[in-house]
């Protein structure tokens, strides 16, 4: 194999790498997005039995996904750092964090609003629930042991156990509808075999497409921020920031400074 | 096509308030998060320009 995937395991070209990425990925999730509602929200029919609410789905199933995928990503980095103890690792899961638990959020959020309507609650304390609470808390606690900790590299180690030993919950929430008697119904997509019809699949999946582009997409670019604020004092980020750095003080200097007075890391 | 009307559209079969609620704060979500991260690349350039400019003259 011709790919020296270790090259871009340092943040100096994985800076670089990430950057030409983004736009595709921002294009991709843009063009899927639209496509996606569209099918969605005007081809699809209404449901017989749900009527227009099962429409909560095209946002509703893809967030959840992503939710549950966002983490075992962010376990899989985190498995790396501890293994291979590279800076990247640690700077990528925490990238994928807030987006992950914005996924979360809104899995949660749609379901309560789907929950109304279909089940007469917003919420009950059923397993596929409350494991999914239990995810978001997961998200929140990471970042919350993030920030109390000064040391990045320090952070980047606690958080790594906090991510492993959460990732049981993500079994624990897949498996919830099999393993008790729920509320929450079973899983309409199996390999092989679902239980929908093809047109409301198809825009189910095109959203899921797009939640997985905008992922990428926006944990790239984050990542790109805290790369350059863990390696400003190398003098890769010298030069980067002698060629694009004074515009961006031009934009933001009030904002700037003012954070500036609290004192960087 | 489902719908009649673009009002019709709006009222999502009687379950307006639902199915709005939901793609609405999605959207609100998103947006910001967008925006935080645009925000978030311009202030850490700048301040990382900062620190640097802070550095370079204490060393002179």
């Amino acid at each position: 194999m011709a790919i020296h995937w270790f090259k871009y395991a340092s943040p100096a070209s994985f800076y670089g790498l990430a950057g030409r990425m983004i736009p595709w990925f921002a294009g991709a999730a843009v063009v899927t997005t639209l496509i996606g509602l569209y099918v969605g929200l005007v081809l699809a029919p209404t449901d017989f039995q749900q009527g227009d609410s099962y429409r909560i789905i095209y946002i509703h199933v893809p967030a959840a996904w992503m939710g549950m995928f966002t983490y075992l990503v962010m376990a899989g980095w985190a498995a790396a750092g501890v293994v291979f103890n590279t800076r990247l690792s640690g700077m990528m899961v925490q990238a994928l964090a807030p987006t992950g638990a914005m996924f979360t959020f809104v899995a949660l959020w749609t379901g309560a609003f789907w929950g109304r309507p279909t089940w007469g609650t917003y919420w009950v304390w059923d397993a596929r629930l409350t494991s999914t609470l239990i995810l978001f808390f997961l998200y929140i606690g990471y970042m919350a042991l993030r920030a109390s900790i000064d040391d990045p590299r320090r952070a980047d180690r606690a958080g790594a156990v906090l991510t492993l030993v959460g990732v049981v919950n993500i079994p624990i929430i897949y498996f919830s509808v099999q393993w008790w008697n729920t509320l929450h119904q079973g899983a309409s997509v199996r390999p092989g075999s679902s239980s929908m019809a093809t047109v409301m699949l198809t825009g189910m999946l095109v959203m899921a497409v797009a939640a997985w582009m905008y992922t990428i997409a926006i944990s790239l670019a984050r990542v790109r921020s805290i790369i350059i604020e863990r390696e400003q004092h190398s003098a890769w980020v010298g030069e980067l920031l002698a060629s694009e750095g004074h515009d961006a003080v031009a934009g933001t200097s009030r904002g700037a400074m003012g954070s500036n007075q609290q004192g960087t890391r | 096509m489902n719908w009649s009307s673009f009002s019709d559209f709006l009222a999502m079969g009687g379950y307006a308030f639902f199915v709005w609620m939901s793609y609405g704060v999605t959207a609100l979500l998103v947006a910001a998060e967008v925006i935080w991260v645009v925000k978030q690349r311009r202030q850490s350039l700048a301040r990382a320009l900062v620190q640097r400019k802070i550095r370079e003259w204490s060393s002179t």
